[in-house]
């Protein structure tokens, strides 16, 4: 086998008229932190569902794990994990029956179960809370348990959707080094999109993506010597001609447009 | 198939319907104004050649009982879809197959407890059901919760709103359930109605139910499980392609 753990090939994705994924690829390889960087709306989402195989592509090819997404789609389930971006929690449930559950449907034993439940409560520093109907969690809460229960069973490979908006400073860097360490030492695959510049700088690579095309795509150290400034956010500036929180260019004009119709009217 | 998986779906609704504390009153409360406003108001106006009208539709009132309940079971999947649990479920190594069963098996097993409650209401009608009959009942039960719980997931996987499922429900359940045979005898009826009577997949659960507790049919009873076997079949075939789809 290769050493390509996600291999993407001219893939798009179109919803009526919008254009989400607009003819990308890239490899990344096993082992390696992957980042996906970009503004709202620009088919981080899309791409990675198309990866994790909710979505057909609408044209290209994307193989995960030596598999193809829509050939083999329960070979490619197997292979990965993967945090939303959307909250996808049962919130009737205990947090204790969220991962207990998704322990049975990726076929932990049950010792293995408790043990890595334990493990993954701990981490979000959740254990005190596990018998407790989700409903009743903070928002943080709820997505640190989203983000426990994406990493109980051990993927090969790891899809995180953003997974620390909404997370206070402290605990989204004690997540990150846990996943930065998790695959270090039991070589998992990470693929993960942000709009947080710092957490690029832990990817290997990054590749920066706008109106679903990849503008570039490089480490983050040679980007910046390439761009000649410190820092993902400025490289976003000159590569884009925007800032990452700014809203898309047709949206403010539009916005002009709504401004200059209600002068006129009065 | 894929055991685990069948069981987590299985267990999970279960758990969540039993901290469900209004629909639980909502099973017990529904046969009983059946049983008394309509089997108390309607007995005069019916002739039931020697069987009295509340015993004539208590067959019937189980049968609603497993349609209502087994409709609302598939609610479920459209609250999972708009809470996002759904793609917890569908981004898993899960035959959808097996999906679809979990389902199935759950909506079965809620429909079996609220049809079985009604039973309760036997002795205080003066129904006498043999030990063998009720036996019988209880597999035959649960075999029509099944089936009208594949109906129910079906519609459920077509529907993107609560709104839209409540419509679609309501225009299913109540011909359904009008329909069968559950409240009126089906005979001299209008040839139309006469034909959506026999596609009508719960006239064979009552019929079934029927000859089981008051040793009256319609149909022979290969008649009656065939064809509810098979229209599950046909309604799970359907539920794994909708399953499957992904657009
Ligand atoms: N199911 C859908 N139906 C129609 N349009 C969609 C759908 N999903 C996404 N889109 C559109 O596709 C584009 C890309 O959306 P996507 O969710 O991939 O962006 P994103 O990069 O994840 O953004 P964000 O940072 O806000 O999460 C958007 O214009 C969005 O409106
Ligand atoms: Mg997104």
């Amino acid at each position: 086998m290769d050493e390509t753990a996600i291999k993407v090939k001219n893939l798009s994705k179109h919803f009526g008229s919008v254009t989400a994924v607009n003819d990308i690829s890239f490899e990344v390889e096993k082992g390696e932190v992957f980042g996906f960087l970009g503004p709202n709306g620009a088919g981080k989402t899309t791409t990675i569902n198309i990866l994790c195989t909710l979505l057909v592509p609408g044209g290209g090819e994307a193989i995960v794990n030596g598999f193809n997404v829509l050939n083999q789609p329960n070979e490619v389930r197997r292979s990965i994990g993967i945090i939303f971006q959307d909250p996808s929690l049962d919130e009737r449930l205990t947090a204790y029956e969220n991962l207990d559950f998704h322990g049975m449907i990726y076929h932990l034993p049950s010792r293995i179960r408790k043990a890595r439940i334990a493990e993954v409560l701990d981490m979000v520093g959740l254990s005190a809370k596990k018998d407790y109907i989700v409903r009743t969690f903070s928002g943080g809460m709820k997505r640190r348990l989203e983000i426990a229960r994406g990493l109980m069973h051990s993927p090969k490979i790891l899809f995180l959707d953003e997974p620390t908006t909404g997370l206070d400073p402290q605990t989204r860097q004690h997540i990150w080094d846990y996943i930065v360490s998790l695959s270090r030492d039991e070589k998992i695959t990470v693929f993960l999109t942000t709009h947080y510049m710092d957490e690029a700088e832990i990817c290997r690579r990054t590749a920066i993506i706008d109106h679903g095309k990849i503008v570039v795509l490089d480490t983050p150290a040679a980007l910046k010597n390439k761009y000649g400034v410190s820092s993902l956010n400025e490289i976003f500036l000159k590569v884009t001609g925007r800032d990452i929180r700014e809203e898309g260019s047709d949206e403010k004009e539009r916005l002009g447009q709504f401004i200059r119709a209600r002068k006129k009217l009065r | 198939m894929d055991f685990d998986a069948i069981r987590m779906i299985w267990l999970r609704d279960i758990i969540r319907h039993f901290r469900d504390k209004v629909r639980l009153l909502g099973s017990i409360t529904r046969p009983v104004l059946w049983l008394l406003i309509m089997g108390t108001g309607l007995r005069a106006a019916f002739n039931m050649h020697g069987i009295s009208y509340t015993h004539y539709i208590f067959p019937g009132i189980i049968a609603m009982n497993l349609i209502f309940s087994s409709m609302q079971s598939t609610i479920s999947i459209i609250w999972d879809r708009e809470f996002g649990f759904l793609r917890e479920i569908l981004v898993a190594p899960i035959p959808r197959s097996s999906i679809v069963l979990g389902k199935a098996l759950s909506g079965a097993t809620v429909a079996f407890i609220e049809g079985c409650f009604v039973l309760v209401f036997a002795p205080v009608i003066k129904i006498n059901i043999p030990p063998v009959n009720l036996l019988l009942l209880l597999p035959l039960i649960f075999f029509i919760g099944f089936v009208c719980t594949t109906l129910g997931i079906v519609i459920a996987a077509r529907m993107t709103s609560f709104e839209g499922f409540g419509v679609i429900s309501n225009f299913v359940i109540m011909p359904m359930f009008f329909l069968s045979g559950a409240m009126f005898p089906i005979d001299n009826l209008p040839h139309w109605i006469s034909f959506v009577i026999r596609i009508n997949p719960l006239t064979y659960g009552v019929d079934l139910l029927r000859w089981d507790i008051l040793g009256m049919k319609i149909f022979s009873f290969y008649v009656d499980f065939l064809f509810l076997l098979i229209f599950a079949f046909i309604m799970l075939g359907i539920g794994v392609f909708e399953f499957s789809k992904t657009n």
